[in-house]
């Protein structure tokens, strides 16, 4: 039961939220806003009375997937969760999607809570809201405007994470050194997560180098092999610090255009398994493992979380398609070096000529600083374009990354309106071909509303 | 013609898209018919710091900046002196340009020294500046991007790069941003840098040729995109500081 300040703050928020969708606008933040301030305990109090309690995801990419997978998984094994699958992220985020789920005496309708957040902002939520599982998907570098330095950020989340109850289990990713290192003395409850195909990555270490030191002695580490980024089979050959086991473990992985296959090791089956991955991409091949290594330290059934990964839909940006005047868009929301090399190696992976819509904003929720894309790797994807047409706040700046990545200037066009740079685009293309869309979140917002107001697509917020 | 460029400690001075100021000048200078190459220099030790024509220096995070300082505080940091003296260039930002200076003095605990080539100290501040950052200069406007806590002062030998027109520069009080010296700049402007900021490019690599070149005439290059880019983004920094 709730107590009065926490119910008050509920029906505060419930009226402003039906104020919002009576004058049609979407309701990720601003109800949640308005709870907080009523109540700022509010998202511990409501998170308390949820009978199987609350899971955390967060990390630098692929939280949104990971939640949504798991997401899924929860409900084929029959659990209710309240989930805030728009991907709003920050302590309101989390707030709205309870007060969405309340009824007027703030009584939870869901049985559990199932929480994307913020990787800056975890280190307080896991405080108010006592997670039983925290998974943590990767660490990279992120709009340093808001983030400033990974290490900072790590010893953070480390210092929050050690301060949890000590049966809270934790879902980190083996590969990466910055996040294996936070199971420290915390190792037997933790589930690890890593992809083993020998197959997989090369011996280089790919141009980010994030966390090419040891996250404990400070000594340059040594790659056995790299998957992507700084993710990989690491060590330490001075204090010995080393990639740990992995519970989780993909000893196969089959990359094809519209679709990710796994063969699966580790703990979380006897037997081999199989697992389809309905989106392409290695980095979803790990998104996947970190859903199902969360499935694994919930006690969901391996065979539940399988059959609700091969039905899994992509979210809002993360690879999904959208038929527009008989040619496909596929929508990628890009945000960081890393997750941009990702998302381009992904359309890249199966020898493709991209036609492009590239969307550059520099708004808060996009990372004020655009400095970024420097260091993201356009030189492997200029070669490979068969047009682009640029849009945004800071087209200029996008446009000059792909002149100095080498993009010859007649394959390159500006169109500052969001619904005149698709026009131009979809003219660009032929029938029938498809026409990827790479966008930061404001940007990709910008672009959505132009298609939806052609019919193409529904808002996110009724997704 | 060629031109040389030494990349400082790109393994760990890495953070904050520096990167694009040796994109820009490598391909500012290939787009003239010179050939280019890049060379990384890290810790440990260097055989060849006489090559570079002009060197390189980013920002780092916090780790990354202590162990730089302690390795040029040995003979790489000689070796850089000696370079500069040779006649090569340096364009550095943030953390770099802080170790150039004489020393970077911590809210607690000693100060660390810095290699020296430019005549300008930093303390750490409290409060971050994080924003757009816009300056005048001689050679014309700069634009990008501050992201910083340590407040640096010019000593008499360095020059201010530019008048602060939005943002906060050096130190948010006396209306500098960077500092030049002789062919060593130093600035804490990310975005990155030289893309958006062509001239400052040229200047550069004027500079770094004139090392072992005489007479060097840069061809003008088709900088309409950078004009854009950079109207786009003094836009930005007037509207949205």
């Amino acid at each position: 039961m709730a107590d009065a300040l926490a119910i008050l703050a509920n029906a505060a928020a419930k009226l402003t939220r039906e104020g919002l969708r009576v004058s049609g606008r979407g309701a990720t933040a601003l109800p949640g806003l308005v709870a907080l301030t009523v109540d700022p305990d509010f998202i511990g109090a409501l998170s308390s009375s949820l009978p199987h309690g609350v899971i955390c995801v967060s990390g630098t990419n692929g939280k949104t997937t990971t939640a949504r997978m798991l997401a899924d998984m929860t409900r084929t094994a029959g659990w209710d969760p309240i989930h805030n699958r728009s991907g709003s992220n920050l302590d309101r985020g989390v707030a709205s999607a309870l007060v969405a789920e309340t009824n007027w005496s703030a009584e939870p309708s869901g049985d559990l809570g199932l929480f994307e957040i913020d990787e800056a902002s975890l280190p307080g939520a896991v405080g108010k809201l006592k997670p039983r599982v925290v998974v943590i998907t990767n660490l990279f570098r992120d709009q340093m405007d808001r983030y400033f330095e990974l290490d900072t950020l790590a010893k953070r989340i480390g210092d929050a994470l050690a301060s949890l109850d000590p049966n809270t289990k934790l879902v980190l990713n083996a590969d990466d050194p910055l996040v294996a290192n936070l199971a420290v003395r915390r190792e037997a409850n933790t589930v690890f997560f890593g992809i083993d195909d020998p197959d997989v990555g090369s011996s280089l270490p790919q141009a980010i180098s994030d966390a090419t030191r040891c996250p404990r002695c400070r000594s340059p580490l040594v790659y056995r092999r790299v998957v992507l980024a700084h993710e990989g089979d690491w060590s330490c050959r001075s204090c010995g610090l080393a990639r740990p086991r992995r519970d989780v473990a993909a000893t196969k992985v089959v990359l094809a255009e519209g679709s990710t296959e796994l063969e699966l090791a580790g703990t979380v089956g006897s037997v081999f398994e199989r697992a389809r991955v309905p989106i392409p991409g290695l980095y979803n091949a790990y998104n996947a493992l970190a859903a199902l290594a969360a499935a694994r330290a919930l006690d969901i059934g391996l065979a539940d979380a399988l059959r609700a990964l091969a039905s899994f839909r992509p979210a809002f940006g993360r690879l999904e398609t959208v038929d527009f005047k008989g040619r496909q868009l596929r929508l990628v929301l890009v945000k960081n070096p890393a997750g941009f090399n990702a998302a381009t190696s992904a359309l890249l992976e199966t020898g493709r000529h991209p036609r492009l819509i590239a969307a550059l904003n520099d708004r808060d929720a996009d990372g004020r600083d655009v400095s970024w894309i420097w260091d993201a790797d356009f030189e492997s994807l200029a070669p490979a374009v068969e047009h682009a047409v640029i849009t945004g706040v800071r087209s200029g700046d996008l446009a000059l990354r792909f002149k100095y990545a080498g993009l010859a200037k007649e394959k390159l066009e500006l169109v500052s309106a969001p619904a005149a740079a698709i026009e131009r685009a979809v003219a660009l293309s032929p029938d029938r071909t498809e026409l990827v869309v790479l966008a930061t979140y404001t940007a990709m917002l910008a672009l959505r509303d132009a298609l939806a107001k052609s019919g193409a697509v529904v808002p996110f917020w009724e997704d | 013609m060629d031109l040389r460029v030494g990349h400082l400690y790109p393994d760990l001075m890495n953070i904050y898209g520096d990167k694009g100021n040796v994109i820009a000048l490598a391909q500012r200078a290939r787009w003239r018919g010179i050939e280019v190459e890049v060379r990384p220099y890290s810790l440990g030790e260097w055989t060849d710091a006489d090559w570079p024509d002009v060197w390189f220096f980013g920002g780092g995070q916090d780790q990354g900046q202590d162990l730089v300082g302690a390795d040029l505080a040995g003979k790489n940091g000689a070796a850089l002196k000696r370079s500069v003296e040779a006649g090569a260039a340096i364009f550095s930002v943030c953390g770099g340009y802080q170790l150039l200076g004489h020393e970077y003095v911590p809210e607690s605990g000693p100060a660390i020294p810095g290699v020296g080539i430019l005549d300008v100290a930093t303390r750490a501040g409290k409060k971050r500046f994080v924003g757009n950052l816009l300056a005048e200069s001689a050679g014309g406007q700069l634009i990008g991007f501050e992201n910083h806590s340590g407040r640096t002062y010019l000593g008499s030998a360095a020059k201010p790069l530019g008048t602060v027109i939005v943002g906060n520069g050096n130190n948010g009080e006396d209306k500098t941003e960077g500092a030049v010296q002789g062919k060593v700049i130093g600035c804490y402007l990310h975005g990155s840098c030289l893309p958006k900021n062509p001239w400052l490019a040229d200047q550069l690599l004027a500079w770094a040729l004139a090392r072992r070149n005489t007479d060097v005439k840069l061809k003008v290059l088709d900088d309409s995109d950078e004009a854009f880019a950079r109207t786009q983004a003094v836009e930005v920094a007037r509207t949205r500081p």
